[in-house]
């Protein structure tokens, strides 16, 4: 169906306004790019100068280096995102049968239960979180930066739910009546049947953990245990305010992974996103 | 309750009980032990001494507090309203009959995906007072407009001028709508044509029908939306502390609440304090959450309700 809206006299208004709006939305990404390959001269030249006069691609290893354990960030985030990854896809999905596909008494109050907490903002229980942390042992280790995650986030549970509810009964029925166990209906039959939604969750949890800050900022001590954000937090927080072409090289390199993934899985990406908004 | 009840409720708990676990352990806790620790004096390093409401008469007349409150405030007040306009604006444009949508689509969706920390810096150096882009792409108009008024006016140095430092997050922040684009969009996808189409033949022209029509029925997504940003708003920190490298910006014009809580939890180890402004941010965020959702009960349209 298409619900678009046609009006031909402001097609063509609407059509320049996007593409000034998609050029402005677009800059920072080239200009990012055009100072990281920029010699230091010339990210201090008026007027600003968009294409480098010989570009220099040594800024790259140049940045790696001057952040300090590049690779060792790296390795540090991608195994914080694959643990985050499994913990949240695997607990979500179990919570999320819980609350859609087995009917019990007192589950639809305990989902509002669980829809409230989506309220509470991190900084309010900040505190007595790293405290509890901290009684573990587990400062300075990446522990509290990942074991939270097989404890199923609100906002995952509530998407997956949604997508187990979208599913008929009678599946699950005839399963039963062969004689599958509650789990293996779950396993075998409803987790197949879900793949698309799993992966949205995979992937949001992935950019979350990617991006995480204030987690990495507390819990991490030494610089070899840094993620990528808060290596280059730290970074910047050393070379801030001058040598903007390193800078913008390690930005791109930070960024850089995100893009490529997100191109790789535009369609459900973009389709998770859009299902967050709906239907609530 | 018969046994087959019963059973498929311990069937249900079993499986909810990843998540039941983290909510007593991760959440109903850490929400108690803050309310008990904001009325403590606490370090970490040695056992909390109650102190009664000393904190919170502390915090009264904190005057970095109120500097606190009252920079999340006008964070709030302007960027939330900026980003639903520009959002809504931008997918109500992306809405009509348009070539290359889907492009556009991924164009004003990708600053989004761009990581807090890799915002921050990149946009300090676009904010750059002398260098940055934002402030010689303004220096053409600013002079046209000097030129025409007889005025004086220079960009500012935006993050190294209290008057402008918080403008300089807003705009940071503003780069980021894609996420609520796309919500946005795939809510008016779900308007239905006929509505415009029978709009069409009473002659209701854009505005009529865009406020008569889109707004009405996409309000559901509005208010979820309007809801989630006021949420996040309220906890602003990554940014203005990777711009300040760690700081708090010009006269302290870019310390929110919570970095102030940040700073008295770990740079202090007043921990007991933290917590209490932590007690205070969550009292906001559910006052204006129950506010928002009283305002717009009227005005919000479930189909079928």
């Amino acid at each position: 169906m298409d619900t678009r809206q046609h009006n031909r006299l402001l097609q063509p208004l609407v059509l320049v306004i996007l593409i000034v709006a998609g050029v402005a939305f677009l800059a920072p990404f080239a200009w990012m790019l055009s100072t990281s390959l920029k010699p230091l001269n010339e990210t201090m030249s008026l007027p600003v100068r968009w294409i480098p006069s010989v570009p220099q691609w040594h800024n790259y290893p140049e940045a790696i280096h001057g952040m300090g354990y590049f690779w060792r960030y790296a390795a540090n985030t991608l195994f914080l995102c694959v643990m985050n990854v499994v913990g949240t896809v695997a607990s979500s999905a179990l919570a999320a049968y819980g609350f859609s596909r087995i009917e019990w008494k007192g589950r639809d109050k305990l989902f509002l239960v669980l829809l409230a907490t989506m309220m509470i903002p991190f900084p309010v229980i900040m505190v007595p979180v790293y405290s509890l942390f901290r009684h573990l042992g587990w400062i300075g280790t990446f522990r509290p930066l990942w074991v939270p995650s097989f404890f199923a986030g609100a906002f995952n549970v509530f998407l997956l739910r949604q997508f187990f509810l979208g599913l008929p009964k009678d599946i699950s029925e005839a399963a039963r009546i062969d004689g599958c166990s509650e789990f293996q209906i779950f396993l075998r039959i409803i987790l197949p049947l879900c793949k698309p939604a799993l992966l949205v969750v995979a992937l949001f949890q992935f950019m979350f953990t990617w991006n995480d800050f204030l987690g990495p900022l507390i819990y991490l001590a030494r610089q070899k245990n840094f993620t990528l954000a808060l290596g280059l937090e730290n970074f910047q927080s050393q070379n801030g305010g001058t040598e903007w072409h390193y800078l913008m090289a390690a930005s791109t390199m930070v960024v850089l992974p995100v893009i490529v993934l997100f191109f790789f899985t535009q369609r459900t990406f973009i389709q998770g996103i859009a299902a967050t908004g709906s239907k609530n | 309750m018969t046994r087959k009840e019963r059973r498929d409720r311990r069937t249900g708990l079993l499986f909810i009980s990843p998540w039941l676990i983290g909510f007593l352990v991760l959440c109903v806790y850490p929400v108690l032990s803050s309310l008990w620790c904001s009325m403590c004096d606490y370090s970490v390093l040695t056992p909390a001494v109650f102190t009664g409401a000393a904190n919170y008469r502390d915090l009264a007349t904190d005057p970095l507090f109120w500097q606190s409150l009252y920079n999340t405030a006008f964070f709030a007040f302007f960027s939330i309203p900026l980003n639903l306009l520009v959002s809504l604006s931008l997918a109500i444009l992306l809405n009509f009959k348009i070539p290359a949508r889907g492009l556009f689509r991924t164009v004003f969706f990708l600053p989004s995906l761009v990581p807090m920390v890799c915002l921050a810096v990149l946009w300090q150096w676009m904010l750059n007072g002398e260098l940055g882009l934002i402030n010689n792409a303004l220096k053409p108009f600013l002079g046209v407009a000097n030129h025409l008024f007889g005025s004086h006016l220079q960009p500012p140095n935006w993050l190294l001028d209290a008057r402008f430092a918080k403008w300089g997050i807003i705009f940071t922040g503003l780069w980021g709508v894609g996420n609520a684009v796309v919500i946005y969009l795939a809510g008016l996808q779900e308007v239905p044509a006929y509505l415009y189409e029978s709009a069409d033949i009473d002659g209701a022209g854009f505005w009529r029908k865009t406020w008569h029509i889109t707004f009405p029925i996409i309000s559901p997504v509005i208010y979820f939306n309007v809801i989630m940003s006021l949420i996040g708003t309220l906890q602003v920190f990554a940014i203005p502390y990777v711009m300040t490298n760690g700081g708090d910006g010009p006269d302290r014009s870019l310390l929110f609440m919570a970095t102030y809580l940040y700073q008295n939890a770990f740079d202090y180890w007043n921990m007991g304090y933290a917590c209490a402004i932590g007690v205070v941010l969550f009292l906001i965020i559910i006052s204006l959450t129950w506010l928002a959702t009283k305002l717009s009960e009227k005005h919000i349209y479930y189909a079928g309700k």
